[in-house]
């Protein structure tokens, strides 16, 4: 008796062409994606393989532990009839130091949208063709990205000038 | 205040007063709270209001979601520079006179939240009258706070602007 295809194998094949590395960790699969091919290969996923769900665009910042400083992680998950085609993968992008971008993904998900929003309000990262570029959180004239690891987050000074301004014009 | 009656008034009962003592008996038995509830605090001070604890008994059950018909504003939650904007332009549009109650530790000084966003306390900009402390605090330290404006109001009359 053979066993079924590995949904996670079919997969591989795939997006192989766009995969750099991947890893696994407690049966959690991520794959390394590079940064000038993620739109191709969000839509393959999305278009061919069902991964209609972008769960969450997130950033992480290691400063001087690992390099390069970031890396945009995106959670897709693909619903199924069965159990099995029940999946949820991870991409990892990593993203230069100075000046990071990357493509946005808003045209595959559009739920991408305020979700990259999110990523450039507290990390700057550029994400370019993205429809709506403003903060989402922080006021829109902040001028610092307070989850960056170099970022002191007891710093008000920047939140008070916001505060001040945004007086200021209520009282025109 | 006195009580009067005489053969020459015809034997009515009448009352000698000054008219801003009728005017602060009226204001501090029918304050009108303008909830501004940003957070966990909120939820405290929706149990104050409803049935169970009342503030119905103290005069101040009519809250009020639009300023400009409300003299008491119980600011409950977390408030951070970007909600700080807005609440002091409520607190504006609110007629005189006017009082503020700080609910809670994050509005005292913040509370747990010592970061970039977050009001280290709500008397960086609006005149608090009376703070009260806790985490939630509990509904009968709200009742407390209202009372001592009461007696506030007793006492001082209208804050001089
Ligand atoms: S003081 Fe505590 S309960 Fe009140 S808003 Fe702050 S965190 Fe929430």
């Amino acid at each position: 008796m053979t066993s079924p295809p590995d949904p996670v194998d079919q997969i591989r094949e795939r997006i192989s062409g766009y995969i750099l590395s991947e890893s696994t960790f407690r049966g959690e699969i991520s794959f390394a994606v590079g940064v000038e091919s993620i739109v191709e290969c969000c839509s393959l996923l999305k278009n061919t393989l069902g991964f209609t769900y972008l769960v969450d665009v997130t950033v992480v910042d290691y400063l001087t532990v690992k390099f390069p400083r970031y890396e945009v992680v995106y959670l897709l998950h693909r619903f199924g009839e069965n159990y099995e085609e029940n999946l949820r993968i991870r991409l990892k992008v990593a993203l230069e130091q100075d000046g990071p971008a990357i493509d946005s993904v808003t045209p595959v998900w559009s739920g991408a949208n305020w979700l990259e929003r999110e990523a450039y309000d507290m990390f700057g990262i550029t994400f370019r063709g993205h429809p709506d570029p403003r903060r989402i959180l922080m006021p829109e004239d902040y001028d610092q990205f307070p989850l960056r690891k170099d970022f002191d987050v007891r710093d008000r000074e920047s939140s008070k000038r916001s505060f001040e301004r945004a007086l200021d014009e209520g009282l025109e | 205040m006195g009580v009067s009656s005489g053969p020459l008034l015809g034997g009515d009962g009448f009352l000698t007063t000054k008219i801003s003592a009728v005017a602060n008996w009226g204001r501090k038995n029918s304050l009108w709270p303008m909830a501004f509830g940003t957070a966990c605090c909120a939820i405290e001070m929706m149990g104050t209001f409803s049935s169970r604890f009342d503030i119905a008994r103290f005069g101040a059950e009519t809250v009020r979601f639009s300023p400009r018909q409300a003299d008491l504003m119980i600011v409950s939650g977390t408030i951070t520079y970007k909600m700080a904007s807005v609440c002091r332009r409520i607190y504006e549009q609110m007629p005189e006179p006017k009082w503020v109650i700080a609910m809670g530790s994050c509005t005292c000084g913040g509370g747990p939240f010592d970061s970039y966003a977050v009001v280290q306390g709500i008397d960086e900009f609006l005149p608090v009258d009376v703070y009260v402390g806790g985490c939630p605090p509990r509904p009968e330290a709200l009742i407390d706070a209202v009372m001592k404006i009461q007696k506030k109001i007793d006492n001082e009359g209208p804050p001089i602007v």
